[in-house]
């Protein structure tokens, strides 16, 4: 898109560049105006605004929608640091009512209930750049393929519990290790085994890594699981209901920016790890039957 | 002489200007501590969320590390939020954000507008037309007498320098061009180190 001055809006680059700015960063998911004041006095780099947190979408069951645009707008208001929100899958009307209300990144996202079972939004068409959810490399290079500009694990969200979100960023950057050694004829076998695009894979045999930054998402609880999820590769972190389903919200998120900074320094670490009180209960894997496992949504 | 390039790691674009700076030959390294930033000879402070950097400047201590370095010279390029902190006047920030004052230019953040509003386009410099990549970005409303505007964006500057501090409104490390960071390694910190 590119206006009268010779000036481009939307394109790839300034898309993939806001996500660049995030890295580094903690995106948390508020519900309210006063949630997003304190995610953003603890040092949040954007904040997530939906309704519900995943830990009470996952307990109240039912459909799982957009927020209303009053409570996302009360939201913009209320911070200067950018602000995403979630539409369901495949469901490009709301990502049109979230581009409208000027939202800064949309998560295609598997907690809310998928409004499509065959495909996924074509955000080429948008000027606002998505972040979309994946378990693997396949998956993930399926979404950039359609226009995403950031990749996150999708973990389980709302369940306190990290076991997901570290398989998933293991099967991707593993695989990707695995690409960089791989020789031409064997990347033609890689697209086939990922059902993933030739030239995308072709692109990380060439750089030696993705195309669009990746951020760990779905079930940090602590400034630990934080600086795991930095350590295995993540590039940032997106918080959702480990912190506002904690005990003391405000302290444990300024320690999970801290954490997710000096996510290699084990004395940061142990320092601000201190004194949190109670994080949230969660839940273990086998506890969930199969249709509450949001991280199966998607394709 | 082994010049090393520190990039501020605390939260941002860090990855970008490390490449653009590695790809000059420089070596750089990543400034999360105190004890890091006294092992570089100069410093670019990325893009990213300058409320963010402004509280992580303040808990890791690197702030006053930063602020006595800039005052003795210390070559220092920022871009966006990294402008923001460099800036003697934030319009538009939050009441707790500090910044340094080592540019004397008044910078109102985000008044490019939202993520929708973010544009490329061609600015004009004395290295030639250079690809701008302005993501969210702060404006320079204001520049004192000191400050001497390199690059501008129609009538209105977006890359100024005063002494050895340098700030862009855009990006350079987004653009594939690493031409700025050559002129701050080159013009701005060689110089100095000879």
């Amino acid at each position: 898109m590119t206006s009268t001055n010779g000036s481009s809006v939307g394109t790839q680059r300034v898309k993939r560049g806001l996500a660049e700015m995030l890295k580094g960063g903690v995106i948390m998911d508020v519900v309210n105006a006063e949630q997003a004041k304190i995610a953003e006095d603890a040092g949040a780099c954007a904040v997530m605004a939906l309704e519900r947190v995943p830990a009470d979408i996952r307990r109240d069951g039912g459909v799982a929608r957009m927020s209303d645009p009053e409570m996302i707008e009360g939201i913009k208001a209320a911070v200067t640091i950018p602000v995403m929100a979630k539409v369901r899958i495949g469901h490009f009307v709301e990502a049109q009512i979230l581009e409208a209300l000027g939202v800064d990144f949309i998560d295609e996202s598997e907690v809310l209930t998928p409004a499509d079972e065959t495909h996924h939004i074509d955000k080429f068409g948008f000027t606002v750049p998505f972040v979309c959810g994946a378990t693997n490399l396949g998956e993930a290079l399926r979404r950039v393929s359609e226009g995403a500009c950031m990749i996150r694990s999708k973990g389980e969200a709302g369940t306190g519990n990290i076991v997901e979100a570290v398989r998933h960023l293991r099967n991707i950057f593993g695989d990707i290790r695995k690409i960089t050694q791989a020789d031409n004829a064997e990347l033609f076998q890689w697209a086939k085994t990922l059902q993933a695009p030739l030239g995308l894979v072709q692109e990380i045999a060439e750089t030696g890594k993705f195309p669009v930054p990746i951020f760990c998402a779905g079930g940090i609880a602590t400034p630990a699981d934080a600086a795991l999820a930095m350590q295995l590769g993540g590039e940032a972190v997106f918080v959702g209901s480990g912190i506002f389903k904690s005990d003391d919200p405000a302290p444990r998120a300024k320690a999970i920016v801290e954490a997710t900074t000096h996510f290699r320094d084990a004395n940061v670490l142990a320092r601000v790890s201190r004194g949190l009180g109670a994080p949230m209960t969660g839940i273990a894997m086998d506890e969930i039957n199969g249709t509450q496992r949001f991280a199966e949504r998607g394709w | 002489m082994n010049l090393v390039v520190g990039v501020l790691a605390l939260q941002g674009a860090f990855a970008a200007h490390a490449e653009c700076v590695a790809s000059l030959g420089v070596s750089v390294l990543e400034v999360r501590t105190p004890e890091q930033l006294e092992d570089v000879d100069a410093l670019v402070m990325p893009g990213g969320e300058s409320s963010t950097m402004s509280q992580l400047l303040l808990s890791s201590g690197l702030f006053d590390a930063i602020a006595q370095r800039i005052a003795k010279g210390m070559p220092t390029f920022g871009t966006c939020a990294g402008m923001i902190l460099l800036a003697s006047e934030v319009l538009d920030g939050r009441p707790d954000q500090r910044s340094f004052g080592a540019i004397d230019i008044s910078v109102r953040r985000n008044a490019f507008g939202r993520q929708i509003d973010s544009f490329e386009t061609a600015i004009d410099t004395p290295f030639g037309e250079f690809h701008g990549v302005f993501i969210r970005a702060p404006r320079i409303e204001r520049t004192g007498s000191a400050v001497e505007v390199i690059g501008r964006l129609g009538d209105e500057p977006v890359l100024v320098r005063q002494g050895n501090v340098l700030a862009a409104s855009f990006h350079p490390e987004l653009a594939g061009d690493a031409r700025l960071h050559e002129y701050f390694v080159t013009t701005m910190t060689t110089a100095r180190k000879v």
